[in-house]
Formats: structure tokens, sequence, C-alpha cells
């Protein structure tokens, strides 16, 4: 499903003392397959950016309908999905867009963990042809198998699931539905290293097998340009900047200027540029070392 | 980021807004205490005018001000039509017709209870609107001097836009999972909240765990002598809003003396 966005702007609290424009003109397109990065400070409107694609986030009606004269008709597209339209079905739309909260082990709930897996499942399950209880537990087992979870924990209480296995859990419950899109607001906070790399290839597996296009939002730079293929930074609920990851480390400077985290190489890069010395930085911290352990001969 | 209002307050700056919580408080209990002792049109006539000033130099709009009295329309209109038609009052009545009739009086005395409704519906409602909950606390805490009701006060209100969003947070999780929570019978909405509920209960004692385990780490103990970051001080403009108050109780007793009553 390839996403269109065109002219979104979005104001929480509209016509109060807490108005805030979280976003501002917002165009941005993400091709079906990709595996996309949206870069961001905290409050830069990327979170509202990505709950508009599920319909978490809807269009104000008064501007659907009559948009004023000087701006341009806001677009917003997902697949064969038009959300400026007012007959949108939200239901299919979300099905085929999954979304993953930050922290979303603590969205769980149900007595079992295959019972929270199998939530969406049933909810958005057609009225018509419900699926038996077989199919039910073959997809949440597929799901869980998916997210490296043994299958001895189906019958466990999330509650009594370590932190990473219950976040694996939560995003089991998403893609048990198998949608097209997969949307992760910070899938790494609050892991350790270790953890992040973990998530972090468990989303690569589910981009191969389950889930066509995988979005991320993040704040972590290192993080989008390891596993991205194609990147757009927010700030201040404006796109200034759609690129392949690698091209973020050429703007370093820029970047760091809008408040971000820059790559530890970038950084290294910078500091280097500052004493006079010239390197050609466009690889990643990962490629860094493996570089210095060719140079040692050793391999990685 | 959130589709939230935090409580009732309005934030602008204003004179009514900068005054101490403390004479805020105050000068409600005058305030409340005038409404009760006005006997004539002249005294609650006074209330009126003062509310009127407060409202002005608050800068907070007129529609803001009336939305909190919508709550207690149906009450004011209720009582207001007993008093019409079953007050008995001396004398011929204007209209009659069976068990009703219509006395001078009776419309007196409603028009009477309307205002004072009214007027206390606005007064407590403009305190929170020009007074940040924490103020509120503040004051409670510095004219009762009880710390610990304070302190539960303002935790109460500080995690309830912690706790909205909370509730927000976890229902686009499940909407994004399917869920509904719009659409059914009676029994079926109640049941689509459970995946609500359960969250936010597990939520509710995480947070409280945190809350305590920071309140620890910064060494509190809730029995021991406390000192201020900021203290409250009164400064001259307080002085103003004390004379404004001082002003109408005495002008409402007077009133009531020199220009008799309608009772």
């Amino acid at each position: 499903m390839r996403i269109v966005a065109e002219h979104l702007n979005y104001t929480y609290n509209a016509g109060s003392p807490f108005a805030v424009q979280a976003l501002k003109d917002v165009t941005l397109t993400i091709e079906e397959g990709e595996f996309f990065g949206i870069l961001g400070h905290t409050g830069s409107g990327k979170s509202t950016f990505v709950q508009h694609l599920n319909g978490l986030i809807r269009l104000p009606r008064s501007l659907r309908r009559h948009p004023k004269r000087e701006d341009p008709m806001p677009v917003l597209t997902v697949g064969e999905y038009d959300l400026t339209s007012k007959k949108t079905d939200y239901t299919a739309l979300r099905q085929k867009v999954g979304m993953v909260f930050q922290y979303p082990e603590y969205q769980l709930f149900a007595e079992t963990v295959a019972a929270d897996v199998a939530f969406g499942l049933k909810n958005f399950a057609d009225r018509k042809h419900r699926p038996t209880e077989g199919e039910i537990s073959s997809a949440v087992h597929a799901a869980l198998e998916a997210v490296g979870l043994d299958a001895s924990v189906a019958e466990k209480s999330p509650f009594e699931l370590s932190g990473g296995q219950k976040r694996r859990a939560a995003i089991a419950g998403v893609i048990v539905t198998r949608p097209e899109v997969l949307i992760l607001d910070e899938p790494a906070a609050g892991l350790d290293p270790r953890g992040k790399r973990e998530i972090m290839e468990l989303l690569h597996r589910l981009h191969g097998d389950f889930c066509k296009t995988v979005i991320i939002v993040s704040h972590d730079m290192d993080e989008i340009a390891e596993n991205c293929t194609m990147s757009a930074v927010f700030a201040e609920g404006r796109v200034t900047h759609v690129l392949p990851p690698r091209e973020l480390f050429r703007r370093g400077e820029e970047l760091e200027k809008m408040g971000l985290d820059i790559p530890l190489v970038a950084k290294l890069c910078l500091e280097l540029r500052k004493r006079g010395i010239e390197v050609d930085c466009d690889f990643t911290a990962a490629d860094f070392v493996r570089r210095i352990l060719a140079r040692k001969g050793e391999k990685a | 980021m959130k589709d939230v209002a935090f409580g009732q307050y309005y934030p602008v700056d204003s004179f009514v807004h900068k005054l101490d919580p403390r004479l805020k408080l105050l000068f409600l209990a005058a305030y409340i205490t005038s409404v009760f002792l006005a006997r004539n049109f002249w005294g609650i006539g006074l209330c009126a005018l003062v509310m009127i000033a407060v409202i002005l130099s608050s800068r907070v709009p007129i529609h803001k001000v009336l939305r909190a009295v919508r709550g207690v329309v149906i009450l004011i209109a209720v009582t207001s039509v007993i008093y019409i038609f079953f007050y008995d009052g001396e004398g011929e009545p204007l209209w009659s017709w069976g068990v009703f009739a219509v006395y001078r009086e009776g419309i007196y005395f409603a028009l009477f209870l309307v205002l004072r409704l009214f007027l206390l519906v606005t007064c407590s409602s403009m305190l929170t609107y020009t007074t940040t909950p924490v103020a509120l606390t503040d004051g409670i805490e510095s004219i009762f001097r009880v710390h610990v009701v304070a302190l539960v006060m303002s935790i109460a209100l500080r995690m309830i836009p912690e706790l909205t969003g909370e509730v927000e947070r976890i229902k686009n999780a499940q909407k994004a999972r399917g869920a509904d929570f719009e659409s059914g019978g009676l029994i079926r909405r109640v049941r689509a909240l459970v995946p609500i509920l359960i969250p936010l209960l597990i939520s509710s004692f995480r947070i409280a765990g945190d809350l305590a385990e920071a309140m620890d780490a910064r060494c509190y103990m809730a029995g021991k002598k406390r000192i201020k970051y900021k203290k409250l001080a009164f400064g001259p403009r307080d002085l103003v809003g004390f004379l404004v108050g001082a002003a109408l109780v005495t002008g409402v007793v007077l009133l009531n003396v020199y220009m008799g009553s309608v009772f």
C-alpha cells in the first residue's frame, strides 16, 4: 500500500488556549515495500502523523468540507483508502495498517497471551464467516512464532512474562491480522542495546514475511540509519528532509542544530572535520566496526 | 499533546489570576456569605455587580462562565417554577387556576432564587477558572495547616491529566486492534471497556509506584515539618481584593438594614 499525504495540518485542542499545531503542511509519500524511518524530536509531530495513517486521528470535518480558499486541499490516501472522504471504512483500514504504540506492553489485558493476541483477530473478523477456534489458534501460534516467542507462553498470563517478552507478545497481537503496513512508535524505547538489536532483527524478519511496509518512528538516528531504506525528518510539525538514511550522515550539522541526536559516526566525523581532517562518513556505526575489524584482519 | 483541557483552569494573565489563592478562597467565603445574607434586590444586585467586575477583570470569556452555569440550569428552572406557582402570598393572587396561584411575592422569590444560585455557581467556577489546581492546594494547605490532605489533593489533581492521557493511549492502542467502543447495546459496550480498564488499573499502580519511589528518593517523610519553595505572600494587589470583599459584606449588611427585605 502506497501512502500519500499532502498539505496535512493538525491542531490539538483547536480553538482553545491550549491549541498546539502539531502538523504544518506535511507532504510525504511512503512507497510500498519500504522500511521507512520517521525521525524527529519529542513534539515534532511524528506520532501525530502516523496516527493519521490508520484513522486514529482524523482530518477535521470542517477542513474536509470547506477548506480555506488560500490553503491547498489536504490529501491523504493509504493504498485504496481515501481518508479525506467521509465514507472511509476505518475498521477495514485498521486491519490493513497495524499500529504498535510506544510501550505496547501496557495494552495487554487478557487472561492468557493467546487470548490477548487473538483480540484483534476476533475484532476484525467478518461477521458472516467467523473464524473457527482452530483457525484462531493457528494464526495466534504463527504470530507468536514470528515474534520469536515459545509456544509454551501462549497459555501463560501476559503479566507473568518478562519485559521483552511482553513487548513481543504485544507486537504479535498487532501482526496477527497480517497488516500490509506495520507502524511502530519507538519500538525500542526503554530496551537495553541487546534488546534493541533483537527488536530490530525481529522487525526485519517481519518485513520480509508478514508485512510489506514497515514504518518506524524514532528519535534515534543510529536506529534509523542502521535499519531503514528511506527516512523522513520531522521538526516542529514540518517535514524538513526526505532522504535515504545514509544521506543523513552528511547533514550531521544541520540535524544537530535541529536538536536531534546525530549518529555516533557522524558526530565523530564532525569532530574530525573541525580539527581539519577530511573524512568521508556515509557509513553506519556497524560499518565502521566492520571496517576497523577488516583492517585488523579479523572477521566481524 | 492530546485533546484534554487541564481541569477547568483558563490560562490567561489577569488581575484575578494573579491574586493570592488564599485571598481568593477567603473572598469566595465572603462572597457566598454575602449572597446568603442579602435580603433584598439591592443587596443581591451589589453581589451581581461585584461578580460582573470580577468576570471582566479576569478576562475569562463570558461563554466559559455561562458553560459552568449550564449544569444547574434545570435545577434553577424547576425550583423557580415551584416558587412561582405554589408560593402563598398575601392579598389577591395575580393569576390562579385550581391549586396554582401566582403571587407577586412568589415571582420575587423565584427571581431572587435564580440570582442566588446563578451567583453561587459562577463565583465558585470563577475560582477554578482563575486558579491553578496547584495554587489552590497551596492556598488550602496554608489556611488549614494540614499537609497530608493537601498533598493527597494535589497528587489526585496532578493525576487527572496523567490518567486521561493513559486512557487515551490505551484506547487508541485497542482501537488500532479493531476494538469498537461506540456500537452495540449496553452490555456490549460495558464488555468493550474491559480491554481499557485492566491496562488502566495496572498503569495506575505502576504510576503510583513510580511516584512513591521518586518521592522516597527525594527523602520525603510524611510526618516531618516542611518548608516551601515558593512562599505565598500577600501584595498590594491582594489588598485591593480584600477591600472589595470587605466592602461587599459591609454593603450587603447595610443594604439589609436600610432598604428593608423582600421577605
